[in-house]
């Protein structure tokens, strides 16, 4: 049961990772997410659903190493097995035919985008996807993006390929050159609140992926409530999409950081495992 | 009562008239039995169990067991029969106990009963079957039925000898079950009994339901569970985790699949909020995701085990039922220098256990009754730091019997503290109504059942345990899988 089929670095900290998972293949749609256990004695952690294939039952995953499940989840090697994985979990995103429309991805965001650009594109949208990252080796998918999109466009933070500068201007360039009905944006909380505060003044409808910390994944044990135009709401059954707008960021990254502490303690640990 | 009730009631009444039953009455009096004190289950000091997560109880000894036995008398009619939802025949396992039948009494058990070292120690027997008791009647001290209930599955499962009943030919017929809790656990067992082919879909990566995910080791040890799990699977029940009804395929997907008949046993898996201010504020947790960390994650054992679970100095716990008891405890566990229960109505309305009332109040938690949080206010960087309640007072009974408690008005005071956990209740699991079509709904997100047979607004789709009563009790999940595997039993057998 959900054997790694393929591995990759795709860049550095940033893997990829084909997984047997049949039922979820045959299911999922944009947007949804998976629970994925490294072990018995693992966490368990949602990670996007970022490309599938319902024929071979097959489904990617994109993942940044941050903390030590993550790290454990990159040990695994080609032909290893998950402890356990479940899903398609999470509203899909909303897909129709908005016109024109911005997706922007920036970190794991960058692989866990391409569903969305290439839905909304079957969908007859124009698509511009527009990836973000420091520096240009921090950038990848970009073929695969190409194809789903009507226009890719990198930035860097440094410069070294496409767009140099901040997602902010970028976003306003965009938005100032051309009609953008929507705005699509996956990737980490930071990116998300600094597109949504963006397009803000524009008026233009960001819808946002959010990841906050999840343990069941379904709606049970409510470690994922945000507070969306003031009301709480569960983002493992409720989202993970939501409207940037309605987003009460300060609450959310406050949580996000709850358990920074034990984070360490337990990257502490898994080190000390790793040399003994 | 109902027409089947009563044949099983006549059946234990006549099993009272074997002749070692009788002989065995009359070998002590009644008025003998009555003076036998009831024996105390042992256990472990308050001091040392407050600090890890093994069993408090220990279990009664055979002498002990045997003895207790012999304080029950054996009624012509057996009125704690009628106080248990699934009609264990006591009298007969009690005196097979007294007898030294030990094995004898697990499989008398067992004929009604598929998890009776789970509601040994669960259900609230003074409530139930010890609350009709003639000897409790009579001295205000009943036979310890459930201490003896314990007793005989604990003996049976230790000896190595549980035997796994023979299986009649496969009908054909093949059943999915929706849910590894107490109902659909109970449901899986009866079915396979009857031959038909049962497959268990479980959402988490374990099955047992709130056995495993919410009810702690030191209550039940989860290794209880995953032996009566075994033994299911043992019978030739599939059980399938990780696979969410409504997600991962919905029922329709499965009847297209070849699934002849359902049942849901999806729980009681919403939390519900206090709505109060600051209840976003870190260091706030509902008592689902607290208890999950610790059991089903086992995040005492961190870092051993990755899952982290907070380990606070001051903890308040809001709630009074047997969840909140076993927030309460385990916080207490993890480290806590004080903590507390703060409850809205008195201590003679809290609806958990005696039992776990008495051994919270003996490992130091503090009950603070008649109070109810206003607000939780936090600290500069988001964290809890005070909990805000004000005093209570009863008012007029409500709906549910119990006196409504009235805030009064000035009575404001602060606690401080460094972790709240809100045990208010849990509603009805939503996922399965909000992916089902037809399936009819009431007003609090239950599944309406027909309460004879336990069927739903859908055909072939049948329903039991806390998705159609809300939070309540494992015995009640049991007798509601009990009753919807006879009827479904009708359906599968009445298809063509
Ligand atoms: C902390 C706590 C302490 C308790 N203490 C006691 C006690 O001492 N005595 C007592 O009698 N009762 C107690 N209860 C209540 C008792 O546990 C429940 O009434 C009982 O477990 C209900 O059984 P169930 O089978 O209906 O549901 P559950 O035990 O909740 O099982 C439901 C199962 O269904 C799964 N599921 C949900 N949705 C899906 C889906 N869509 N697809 C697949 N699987 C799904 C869930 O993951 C879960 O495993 C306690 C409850 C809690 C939370
Ligand atoms: S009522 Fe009490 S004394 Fe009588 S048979 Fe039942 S358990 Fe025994």
């Amino acid at each position: 049961m959900y054997k790694i089929i393929e591995k990759r670095m795709v860049v550095p900290n940033i893997h990829s990772m084909k997984i047997s998972a049949p039922a979820v293949a045959k299911k999922c749609l944009p947007g949804q997410f998976v629970i994925v256990m490294v072990d018995e004695r693992g966490e368990r952690i949602p990670l996007s659903i970022a490309d599938w294939n319902r024929e071979e039952g097959l489904i990617t995953i994109v993942f940044m190493e941050v903390g030590s499940s993550t790290r454990k989840l990159a040990k695994l090697k080609e032909g290893d097995e998950l402890f356990a994985l479940a899903g398609p979990l999470g509203s899909p995103s909303e897909i129709s035919r908005w016109g024109t429309v911005l997706c922007i991805g920036g970190c794991y965001g960058i692989g866990t985008i391409y569903p969305i650009s290439r839905a909304l594109k079957e969908e007859g949208n124009k698509v511009i996807t527009l990836l973000e990252a420091r520096s240009s080796f921090l950038l990848y998918w970009q073929d695969k993006l190409k194809l789903v999109s009507d226009e890719l466009l990198l930035l860097t933070r440094d410069g070294t390929v496409g767009l140099k500068g901040h997602v902010t201007t970028a976003i306003k360039e965009i938005i100032e050159r051309e009609k953008i009905d929507r705005v699509m944006v996956n990737g980490c909380t930071f990116l998300l609140m600094v597109a949504s505060e963006t397009t803000r003044p524009f008026g233009i409808k960001t819808v946002v992926s959010l990841n906050p910390i999840m343990i069941d994944g379904t709606g049970m044990c409510g470690v994922c409530r945000v507070s969306i135009a003031g009301k709480t709401k569960f983002a493992c059954v409720d989202g993970p999409d939501f409207d940037g707008h309605e987003v009460d960021w300060e609450t959310l990254l406050m949580r996000r950081s709850a358990y920074l502490k034990e984070e360490l303690e337990s990257l502490r640990f898994l080190q000390c495992e790793e040399i003994f | 009562m109902e027409e089947k009730n009563r044949a099983e009631l006549d059946r234990i009444k006549l099993a009272a008239q074997e002749d070692w039953r009788k002989e065995l009455k009359k070998k002590i009096p009644t008025k003998e039995r009555m003076k036998i004190e009831r024996i105390k289950m042992p256990e472990r000091e308050p001091e040392e169990r407050n600090q890890d997560f093994f069993e408090v109880n220990l279990g009664l000894s055979e002498e002990q067991a045997m003895e207790e036995a012999r304080r029950c008398l054996d009624c012509p009619n057996p009125q704690c029969v009628l106080g248990c939802p699934v009609l264990i025949d006591i009298p007969s396992f009690i005196k097979l106990i007294e007898i030294g039948k030990f094995r004898e009494a697990a499989k008398k058990i067992k004929e009604t009963n598929s998890l009776p070292a789970v509601c040994g120690r669960v259900c609230p027997q003074e409530l139930q079957c010890e609350a009709q008791c003639t000897v409790f009647k009579a001295t205000g001290v009943s036979v310890a039925i459930g201490n003896l209930e314990r007793f005989a599955s604990d003996w049976e499962r230790k000896s190595g000898l549980v035997e796994i009943p023979s299986i009649p030919p496969p009908t054909g017929k093949k059943v999915a079950v929706i849910g590894a809790g107490p109902a659909g656990l109970t449901l899986a067992g009866e079915m396979v009994k009857m031959g038909h082919q049962v497959t268990i879909f479980e959402a988490l990566h374990y099955p047992g339901g709130v056995l495993v995910y919410g009810i702690p080791e030191f209550r039940l040890p989860k290794a209880i569970v995953y032996e009566e799990v075994d033994y299911l699977k043992r019978m030739g029940v599939e059980i399938i985790t990780n696979f969410i009804v409504g997600k991962t395929a919905t029922i329709d997907d499965l009847r297209k699949d070849g699934y002849d008949a359902f049942f849901i046993g999806s729980g009681a898996g919403l939390p519900m909020f206090m709505e109060v201010e600051g209840e976003n504020l870190n260091g706030v947790y509902s008592a689902n995701e607290y208890l999950t960390r610790i059991n089903l994650m086992r995040g005492y054992d961190f870092p051993r085990y990755d899952t982290p679970v907070p380990r606070a100095k001051r903890v308040a716990v809001i709630g009074g039922g047997n969840v909140a008891m076993d927030c309460v405890r385990s916080a207490k566990r993890l480290g806590a220098d004080w903590a507390c229960i703060i409850y809205r109505r008195s201590k003679k309305e809290m609806p958990a256990r005696i039992e776990e009332i008495k051994h919270a109040e003996e490992e130091g938690i503090e009950f603070i009754f008649l109070t109810a949080p206003v607000r939780l206010i936090g600290d500069e960087k988001g964290w809890v730091k005070e909990i805000e309640c004000i005093k209570m007072e009863l008012g007029e009974p409500d709906s549910s019997g119990r006196r409504r408690p009235i805030p009064v008005k000035g009575s404001e005071f602060r606690i401080s503290v460094d972790l709240v956990v809100n045990a208010i209740g849990q509603r009805p699991n939503p996922l399965i109504p909000l992916t089902t079509q037809g399936l009819e709904i009431g007003k609090w997100g239950e599944i309406k059942v027909d309460w004879k047979t336990m069927a739903t607004s859908l055909p072939g789709v049948y329903a039991g345990g806390d998705i159609v009563r809300g939070g309540a009790t494992v015995i009640l999940a049991m007798g509601d899988a009990r009753v919807a595997a006879r009827a479904m039993n009708d359906y599968l057998m009445n298809q063509s």
